[in-house]
Parts: structure tokens; C-alpha cells; sequence
């Protein structure tokens, strides 16, 4: 066994700003962003496998909750990232639409696995291939069933994606284009 | 890895076959020992009767119904589709196979829920993936797949793959 | 009041029941089937259940795929032991082709397929305790759950849906520390199983939620279909490990736990009690295996994948890997049933082969499958809560349940 080596350690850097005595100046976004990313109420929509590794990554051995999102909804009102894992099949494919359509925005969308981004193993008849064909994803983490830390990389290039949206996305143009493509109000 | 030595399935496939031959001279088609299970072929007309009289006889009480599923063989003129039930008797450790053929001019079958409560969804599956009418079923409707399609997939004609499937380049697969 | 006293007419009481739409995605279904409940109140009189939203056709890829690539799907269908679903379809193929598996093969499999039956149940005592709220169990356990996936990858190379094994054996001998987890897991193991049997066995309030929830007769459980703990809980001793022994099972000495009334607390104590009995299964194991013995397959080259290292430098092996890789094997026509016991009961595979590559007709049966048809005769009269209980205690999974 070699030598255990410190991890260096790196702090978490605050956005770009003004800094001064007793006040921080930086622009809305940033701030909003900081608070929205330590914070995903995510949806865990577990159908198969990789709901197991979803609950392992749950579990305190990989803790998901250190990333701000130790409170699960199952509710889609109230949460912010879809997190689609496992096989969705053609009949379970209106029922994810209709969930996904019931979240308010700003929603995110990590899709979990093989079967979640592409169909995976299952290029049959009965099961949707990718469920990129009902609803827009925003990152994908492939695997089958990916580790948990590659759930976790997932999660943090969500919170990359948080950190950094603008405000006026949700209300563009071509948002709205990607919206309408989907068949989504 | 069979428990069960051949001596010891023949020696059940010939108490078992003596005792259907007596109760349904014509209707036992043949028999064999297939491994570990004693295998009886019957007609479809009496599937149900040697169902009901192997549970209910108690000499060989055959009460559980472990599986049935059905079989598709599409160069069997006149028989295309088979019906498979396994029984075991847990008392006496003694399993067994019955099989019956069914054409698919005519395919229906009387159904064995009255017998067994198991029997319920593993023949409305059978009807999900093959089409084999159960008559006398209560709700014999589409269980694993959606309830509006057309086709039964499992049928050796119908393709594995997703039909609307457009972005595999099948020159790449070698398809 | 007195205005309609004076009325003098009979008033009928007209109920109206409502209808309640449980799942498919709900956080207690623990997997997407969905129920529609007609409720009395909180009373549930009737339950239609609709199964099949992930329905992925293992049957039809089976038909599609040689029988090594078979394993791979089998993982899939009851994937919180998916060693145990992959020996099982191994342990068929054996029988198909009537291959003799060297003694030391069958002790490491048993050692396999206990510890995931030991995985299998933790994930469903510590559900049944999050349903009722008690969330401490879960967190506490799942940590060794991680132990035995750590073993799991040093054998086979992943956590969950393993593809463990060959036909006719392992992939490569067991290295050194893989004996060496074991042997701490087995150490440590017992006493956190102790710890977490003190949260919920004798907690009154576990007690009162799950003593009389969801009961069945063992004759309605056996006319259902009912296999595994779930029968066991209800009174019948039917153990697939011991009324057809496979894999040197009858070597060992082991008890079959039973329960008496068949509800959500005997469910619980008889998943619990076999955690312990596989415990000692695989301790019995242990001191039969020789761990420096070099046999880990049986002899069986047509069928057996061989390691690399000799595919690389040996020409017979070569020949071989590419034979079985591009499925040029004939496979004996027949037709075999095989049946382990799984973590849910007895899970049997139905073979149909007719001498091709692949298989003519694969069947599953999945246990379940056979015993979810219940699920409405056991919550009619019961509350939602309880209902909620029933289902996770039953350890319906999804992927088996719709294969």
C-alpha cells in the first residue's frame, strides 16, 4: 500500500465581484445562481437499476445530500431536476411527459444511465430509445448503471449548468423553440 | 445437477401415464422424460381435464402450478402454437410437464383460472405476447404491453426492433 | 332541525367512494406499477393494478442473443440479486449441455449467491422500515451494502447488474484480498445485523404498524402462485434450496425460517432470519473452499469462455473463444426447467433449445410476477398506509415483475 497523499483541498470560489468591507458586489444572476445550485430539490424518477444505485448514491456512504439535495421531491411541483433513472418504456412515456410538464421553471433534466439516454441494451419494440424523444435533457450520464460517482459528476455539471444560467433563457426565443418542439406548452 | 436420477423420472412418467391412459384413453397424445420432468403431449380438447384431475386426484395431487407459457412454432402446419403448464406436487417433491398444440386457425384455449388463481396474469401474458384466446378468462385484456397495439410480439414473425426507430445506419451493423 | 323531521321520508344514505390513483411514480411503489383504488373513506374496497411500464421484452431479446449474452438480460430481472439470476441462468445451461461442475465451483457460487440474497433482503427490511418512517436503518445498513458490492466488483467487475460467472464456472480465479473482504465482511457483518434488528425488531411502534397488515392463508398463498418469503411467511416450508437442491445446496446445513400469519411483520422476520441463515452458509462454505486451489470452471472448453491470458497463448483457446464469440457451438436440442431460489422465490428459467445459437424460446418465471396478482385480495379492507406497507414487504421489483 503506497502512501496515503493529501488531497489538496480547494475552496469553493465565489463568483466575480467587487469585494469590500462588509459588502460584496456582483451581478443578480451570480448570486441567484450560487443560491439555486447549492440547492436542487431533485425528483428521483427511479423505474429500474439504476433506482438501486440511485439509493445507494442516497445512502451516507456516497451521500448526495452533501451537494444540497438531501431533500427529495416526489412531488414535480416542488422540484427542480428531473432525474430520470432507469428504462422508460412506450407506456411509461406519456407518464413521464405529464410529470415533467407539471414542474414549474426553472427544471433541469439529468438523464440516468443507458436506457435513460439512449434505450441502452433494450433496442426493442416496447421501449422508448432515449427519452430525449419526449422531453429536452440538459446533461446525460451515461453507464449501465453508471457508479455513483459518476451521478454525482452528473449532478455537479447540473449545478455548472445552474450556476451559469441567465435569467432571460427560460423566456427566449429559442427556448421557446425547443419547448414547441416537444410538443410542450 | 438434476436431484432427480432418470430411473427416478421414469419410474413417476409410468405411474403417471398409467393413470391417464385409464382416465383419458385418447386424449394423451405421447409422453417422454425430458431431463428431470416427465413430459405428457395431450389434445387441446382435454388440456383442462388432466389439469383438473392431476391437481385433484390425490394419489398424485400436482396442486401448484409452477409456470405455462406458450411456444410458437410457425412450421408445424396445424399446429403452430403450443401451451405449456408445469405442475408440482410439494408433499412429494414431484414436478411435472404437460404440453398441448393448438392450431392457429382456431386459437383458444379453455382457460385454467377456475383450477389456479396464479394462472390469471401468466395467461393474459401468454395472450399479450401470442394472441392464444383463453375462453372463460375474467378479463383477459393486455398486461405487459399497451393495451391499444395491434400485433403479438413475441410471434417469430414480428421483429425485435422498435419500427420507428430512424437514426440506426444499418450498413454500419451489418444488418 | 324540525322542518325535516316533519318530512317523514325515509333518507337513504348514498355513498359515494373515491377513486384514488396510486403511482405509477410514487415514492412508496418501490418501482412503477400503478394501482387505482377505490376508497371508503381510507378504507380501500377495491384495487385494479396495472403493471408493464417497463416492460423490455427479456423474452424476445432472449430469442435474438447466444446463451452467453443471455446473462447480461438475466441480470436485469430482479436486480437487487442479480448474481443469483445470473447462476441460475448458468446453472440451466449447465443442465442443457449435462456438465459436470467441479465441487469447489458450486461452494464459490453458493458463496455468491448467498451474500446477494443477503443484499437482496437488506434493501427490503430497511424499505419496509423507511415506509414506516423510520429512516435510521436504512442509512445505517447500506453502508454494508456497499461492502458487498466492493466484493461483487473485485470478482466480476461491477456493483449491481454483475454478469458474474460463466457457463461452467468464474471468469478467473478469486485474487487474494477478494478472500480477504469476505472474511472481514463476515467479521463485522453480524453485529451491524444485530444493531439493526435492535431498531425495528422489538420497536413497538414497528410492531403495531406491521402486526396484522396485509395477512394471506398459505392455501390462497399457494393457489396464487406465492413462492419464496413471502409463502414462507404465510406457513409453508417450500425452499427451492431444499426440495431441489442445485449446486451442492444439500452439503449444507441450514434452517428454513417460517412465519404463521403471513402479514408485513412475519414477512419482515422471515427476510430477517434468512439473512442470518445465509450467514451461516456462507461461513459453512468458507471452511470447505480451498482457497489455493487452481480449479475455478469446469471443463467444459466448448462452452467456457477461456481467460484471456490463454486465448492470447494458446491456439486451442483461441480457437475456442472464437467459436463461442461468434455462437459457431451447437448446443443440444431440448428443453430444460431450472429453478433457484431467489431473493423473491422461485425463479425458474424455461429453455427451449433446438440447436442453434441461440435459444428457440426463453421463459422467465418470475415470481414477482405471480405474486403481485395477489396484491389486490391482500389490501381489500385495509388502510392506504397499510397498503403502502403490503406492497414494499412483498419486494415487488419492478424489472421482475415485468421482464
Amino acid at each position: 500500500m503506497s502512501e496515503i497523499t493529501r488531497t489538496k483541498m480547494e475552496m469553493a470560489k465565489s463568483p466575480e465581484g467587487v469585494e469590500g468591507p462588509g459588502f460584496f458586489l456582483t451581478s443578480m444572476e451570480k448570486a441567484v445562481g450560487l443560491a439555486r445550485k447549492n440547492s436542487i430539490w431533485p425528483l428521483p424518477f427511479a423505474t429500474s437499476c439504476c433506482g438501486i444505485e440511485f439509493m445507494a448514491t442516497m445512502a451516507s456512504h456516497y451521500d448526495l445530500g452533501r451537494f444540497g439535495s438531501e431533500r427529495l421531491s416526489f412531488s414535480p411541483r416542488q422540484a427542480d431536476l428531473l432525474m430520470v433513472m432507469g428504462t422508460i418504456s412506450k407506456k411509461m412515456g406519456p407518464v413521464l411527459k405529464q410529470v415533467y410538464e407539471q414542474m414549474a421553471e426553472p427544471r433541469w433534466v439529468l438523464s440516468v444511465g443507458a436506457c435513460a439516454s439512449s434505450g441502452g441494451i433494450f433496442d426493442t419494440y416496447s421501449v422508448l430509445q432515449g427519452i430525449d424523444r419526449i422531453i429536452p435533457v440538459d446533461v446525460y450520464v451515461p453507464g449501465c448503471p453508471p457508479r455513483p460517482e459518476q451521478i454525482i459528476e452528473g449532478l455537479m455539471k447540473i449545478q455548472d449548468l445552474v450556476g451559469n444560467e441567465s435569467f432571460r433563457r427560460r423566456n427566449s426565443p429559442d427556448y421557446q423553440e425547443l419547448m414547441t418542439k416537444y410538443g410542450i406548452e | 445437477m438434476a436431484v432427480h436420477s432418470d430411473e427416478h423420472t421414469k419410474a413417476l412418467h409410468d405411474q403417471v401415464l398409467y393413470l391417464l391412459k385409464e382416465k383419458f384413453a385418447t386424449g394423451i397424445t405421447s409422453s417422454s422424460c425430458d431431463y428431470d420432468f416427465p413430459v405428457f403431449v395431450v389434445e387441446k380438447e382435454v388440456a383442462h381435464d388432466v389439469l383438473k384431475y392431476l391437481k385433484e386426484e390425490p394419489s398424485l395431487n400436482y396442486h401448484f402450478l409452477t409456470t405455462m407459457c406458450a411456444l410458437h412454432y410457425p412450421e408445424n402446419a396445424g399446429n403452430e402454437f403450443a401451451m405449456m403448464y408445469q405442475l408440482h406436487n410439494m408433499p412429494e417433491n414431484k414436478r411435472i410437464r404437460i404440453k398441448t398444440f393448438i392450431p392457429e386457425q382456431k386459437l383458444e384455449i379453455p382457460t385454467i383460472t377456475d383450477l389456479w388463481a396464479a394462472a390469471n396474469w401468466m395467461e393474459r401474458q401468454e395472450y399479450d405476447f401470442f394472441g392464444v384466446h383463453f375462453i372463460g378468462h375474467p378479463n383477459l385484456i393486455r398486461i405487459l404491453n399497451m393495451e391499444d397495439i395491434t400485433f403479438f410480439p413475441l410471434r417469430k414473425d414480428y421483429a425485435l426492433e422498435d419500427p420507428t426507430r430512424d437514426d440506426k445506419n444499418d450498413s454500419m451493423f451489418g444488418r | 332541525m324540525s322542518e325535516f323531521n316533519s318530512n317523514q321520508e325515509e333518507f337513504k344514505e348514498e355513498k359515494e367512494y373515491t377513486t384514488l390513483n396510486l403511482g405509477p411514480t410514487h415514492p412508496a411503489t418501490h418501482g412503477i406499477f400503478q394501482n387505482v383504488l377505490q376508497m371508503d373513506g381510507e378504507i380501500i374496497r377495491d384495487a385494479v393494478p396495472t403493471v408493464g411500464y417497463i416492460h423490455r421484452a427479456f423474452e424476445k431479446l432472449a430469442e435474438r442473443r447466444p446463451y452467453a449474452q443471455i446473462t447480461p438480460i438475466t441480470d436485469r430481472l430482479n436486480y437487487c440479486s442479480s448474481p443469483i439470476n445470473n447462476m441460475g441462468w448458468e446453472m440451466t445451461v449447465e443442465k442443457l449441455i449435462k456438465a459436470e461442475i467441479p465441487k469447489r465451483v458450486q461452494y464459490m457460487r453458493i458463496v455468491i449467491m448467498e451474500l446477494s440474497r443477503i443484499s437482496d433482503h437488506i434493501i427490503c427490511n430497511s424499505v419496509v422500515g423507511v415506509d414506516t418512517g423510520a429512516l435510521t436503518g436504512f442509512t445505517y445498513i447500506f453502508q454494508w451494502r456497499e461492502k458487498i458490492y466492493e466484493i461483487f466488483e473485485d470478482i466480476c467487475g461491477a456493483r449491481l447488474t454483475t454478469n458474474i460467472g460463466r457457463i461452467g464456472g468464474f471468469e478467473r480465479q478469486w485474487p487474494d484480498h477478494v478472500w480477504a473482504k469476505i472474511d472481514n465482511f463476515m467479521k463485522e457483518f453480524p453485529r451491524i445485523l444485530k444493531e439493526f434488528e435492535s431498531l425495528l425488531m422489538r420497536n413497538r411502534i414497528f410492531m403495531e404498524r406491521t402486526i396484522g397488515a396485509g395477512p394471506i392463508k398459505p392455501e390462497r398463498a399457494l393457489e396464487y402462485g406465492f413462492t419464496g418469503p413471502n409463502l414462507r411467511a404465510a406457513g409453508v416450508d417450500y425452499d427451492v434450496r431444499v426440495m431441489n437442491p442445485y449446486s451442492s445446496y444439500e452439503d449444507f446445513n441450514f434452517a428454513v425460517p417460517i412465519g404463521k400469519e403471513g402479514d408485513v411483520y412475519d414477512r419482515f422476520m422471515v427476510r430477517e432470519q434468512e439473512m442470518w441463515e445465509s450467514l451461516s452458509i456462507i461461513e459453512q462454505a468458507l471452511k470447505k473452499i480451498d482457497r489455493k486451489e487452481p480449479i475455478f470452471h469446469a471443463d467444459v472448453p466448448e462452452f467456457f469462455l477461456p481467460p484471456k491470458q490463454e486465448v492470447y497463448n494458446q491456439m486451442e483457446a483461441l480457437i475456442y473463444h472464437f467459436k463461442i464469440v461468434m455462437g459457431e457451438t451447437d448446443l443440444p436440442k431440448g428443453e430444460v426447467y431450472h429453478a433457484v431460489e431467489g431473493g423473491n422465490g422461485e425463479l425458474g428459467f424455461y429453455l427451449v433449445s433446438d440447436g442453434g445459437r441461440t435459444p428457440y424460446r426463453l421463459h422467465f418465471r418470475r415470481p414477482c410476477f405471480i405474486y403481485y396478482q395477489a396484491y389486490p385480495e391482500l389490501i381489500k379492507g385495509s388502510m392506504l398506509s397499510d397498503a403502502i406497507l403490503t406492497m414494499s414487504s412483498m419486494n415487488v421489483i419492478a424489472g421482475e415483475l415485468d421482464a
